[in-house]
């Protein structure tokens, strides 16, 4: 009996101590989250003191308003562009993927292996090391300072992962399913569309929220090929916020615009965390 | 006996047989065709036309001329590239273990089956996707001498005596973005450690609970060895990542001070698009792929599994 309690306050204490532990981790982690928002919801001369206010005396949306009457067309030009940009890359590589993808995995056809390391081989190649040609290519028929030039470019990104994934999905689904229809003579394309796509439809959120996230968030491609201010997706744009291009840097007004920019990738990931996850292990699998 | 009115079926039937295979070929081929095209030209054309640019002066506007081996001889007498190549590897250095670490202490954390353990999984993760350029604009704030709050709670706890430019001198400047880029990527190294982690069966554990093996021995001989090709897989992803750096030195310092944190990738984009001078940009672009390829190879095989020994 003795034995057992003292057991159990051993239990105890080591729960109570990992508990601790954990909450400290995650109030660190949420730290400079939580600060940038608060500080984005202080009066304009507040979130710029010095030294600065832990918590807003008062509540304002004025750091938010200001931003929309910075650079041409304010925010809404750049969440627009940045908007813009990130669905079209998601429909082009889902589209792209799903199409690539049944054709890796259920075709046979010369030169397959051939195309298919060539695709995943671009995996191994940091495109950083390519940005200087693509610039170069883009400019000469005038897609660079393209919102459509950097669509191409970011599809062409997140095609290997799209195409290792949806293969890898159809893969895992029985031959069966499709036989009979095409024995009786359906297309390969309206098998795909009427019976496979809901089938492989997990594997295509995954690929669309890691295209969403990555195109929204990239930084290095965006500012080479935009040149011209009003192409600036939102984070190319809030470096110029924070360079003090319009006068004194804003600081209120950029913690507003890194909220905004925060937000959709925060959600999607928040709701679709399974998919997102599930991404993460598929790729990790391959190595 | 009827073989003879049955044979023509069968051949029928082949060059039904062929002509459907070859069609099924030719669509298989049409369905990864757009694939291919956009990786092609996008990917693959681009790719040679750095080596291809890499033997030229190649300036924006204005004549390009072939120049052979040049750019890459400039390149030994070049200190910014040689400064900003100790610089790259020196932070990959530092880096490396740093998140390994962390990211390991967390997965250990977090792999425990306790109630509410989800919710703090998904915290530890949340920076991951954010964009590093915009965890950057968030620590230049934070890290800032006047308006940043971690000045301001240091000053409020005792622990610094009056206001530091933390990105004002090399060593800091370096620790403070080392702090921040862990904040941000700590998340994905610790997921795939924490997956590494719940693929060992809890049996292995147990016998060597009944063994009387004490935490450290259980590390050393199982979880480790048991993960070795996670922890290759996490640490080649930090290497690549920090060896490609741009993002956080562009926006928290501008490579100061005094270039000090100028990274291969931002002394690049300076040359290209900067300076212009694309072939010589182009040229660091061959020596950069030429590192991480090696870097990933050597890595892997140093990692692999001592059963291919």
């Amino acid at each position: 009996m003795i034995h057992q309690t003292a057991h159990r306050q051993k239990q105890a204490l080591r729960y109570t101590l990992v508990y601790a532990v954990l909450i400290v981790l995650a109030a660190a982690f949420l730290f400079p989250i939580i600060w940038s928002t608060l500080n984005s919801f202080k009066p304009p001369s507040e979130a710029m003191a010095v030294p600065p206010t832990y918590l807003p005396t008062t509540f304002s949306l004025d750091n938010y308003i200001k931003l929309t009457t910075y650079g041409r067309g304010g925010i809404f030009r750049h969440v627009f562009n940045s908007a813009f940009v990130s669905v079209l890359t998601v429909l082009g590589t889902i589209v792209l993927s799903t199409l690539g993808g049944y054709g890796f995995a259920r075709f046979s056809f010369p030169g397959k292996g051939v195309l298919f390391i060539m695709v995943l081989s671009t995996l191994m190649i940091p495109f950083q090391s390519i940005l200087i040609p693509l610039f170069v290519m883009l400019a000469a028929v005038d897609l660079h300072n393209n919102l459509f030039g950097l669509v191409l470019v970011y599809i062409t990104f997140q095609l290997p992962f799209g195409i290792f994934l949806m293969r890898t999905t159809f893969m895992t689904i029985p031959r069966e399913i499709e036989e009979s229809a095409l024995l009786d003579g359906c297309t390969s394309l309206s098998v795909l569309y009427r019976m496979l796509l809901r089938l492989v439809m997990p594997g295509i959120v995954t690929v669309a929220i890691y295209a969403f996230i990555n195109s929204w968030n990239e930084f290095i491609a965006a500012l080479i090929f935009m040149t011209d201010q009003s192409n600036f997706t939102l984070p190319i744009f809030l470096t110029t916020v924070r360079s003090g291009q319009y006068g004194q840097v804003d600081w209120g007004a950029l913690q507003a615009g890194v909220v905004i920019s925060i937000i959709p990738s925060l959600v999607i990931f928040l709701v679709l965390q399974r998919y997102y996850m599930s991404g993460l292990m598929g790729g990790a699998v391959k190595s | 006996m009827a073989s003879s009115a049955l044979i023509p079926a069968p051949l029928a039937n082949t060059k039904v047989i062929l002509s459907w295979e070859r069609k099924r070929a030719l669509t298989g081929f049409l369905f990864v065709l757009p694939t291919v095209i956009f990786v092609g030209i996008f990917f693959i054309i681009p790719l040679l036309m750095t080596i291809f640019m890499s033997f030229h002066d190649w300036p924006l506007f204005g004549e390009r001329a072939f120049i052979g081996l040049k750019n890459y001889i400039d390149l030994l007498g070049d200190k910014q590239f040689l400064n900003s190549l100790g610089f790259t590897f020196r932070y990959t250095v530092i880096i490396t273990p740093l998140i390994f670490l962390t990211a390991f202490v967390l997965a250990s954390l977090v792999q425990q089956k306790i109630p509410a353990i989800g919710i703090f999984r998904t915290i530890f993760f949340l920076p991951v996707v954010i964009g590093l350029g915009i965890s950057s604009l968030i620590w230049v704030w934070l890290l800032h001498d006047q308006v940043g709050i971690i000045n301001k709670i240091l000053l409020d706890l005792h622990i610094i005596p009056k206001a530091q430019l933390w990105l004002a001198n090399p060593p800091s400047a370096m620790n403070v973005i080392v702090l921040s880029v862990i904040w941000k990527t700590v998340g994905l190294t610790m997921v795939l450690l924490l997956a590494g982690m719940q693929s060992i069966p809890d049996e292995l554990y147990e016998a060597a609970e009944v063994d009387g093996a004490n935490y450290w021995q259980k590390l050393r001989f199982i979880t480790l060895p048991l993960l070795r090709r996670t922890i290759a897989l996490a640490l080649v992803l930090s290497v690549i990542g920090s060896l490609l750096s741009f993002d956080q030195f562009f926006i928290i310092t501008s490579g100061g001070p005094r270039n000090s944190t100028l990274s291969i990738v931002y002394w690049i984009f300076n040359n290209s698009f900067t300076y212009f001078k694309m072939g010589y940009g182009a040229a660091m672009s061959i020596v950069l792929l030429v590192i991480l390829v090696i870097l990933s190879g050597l890595q892997l095989y140093l990692l692999r599994d001592s059963s291919d020994m």
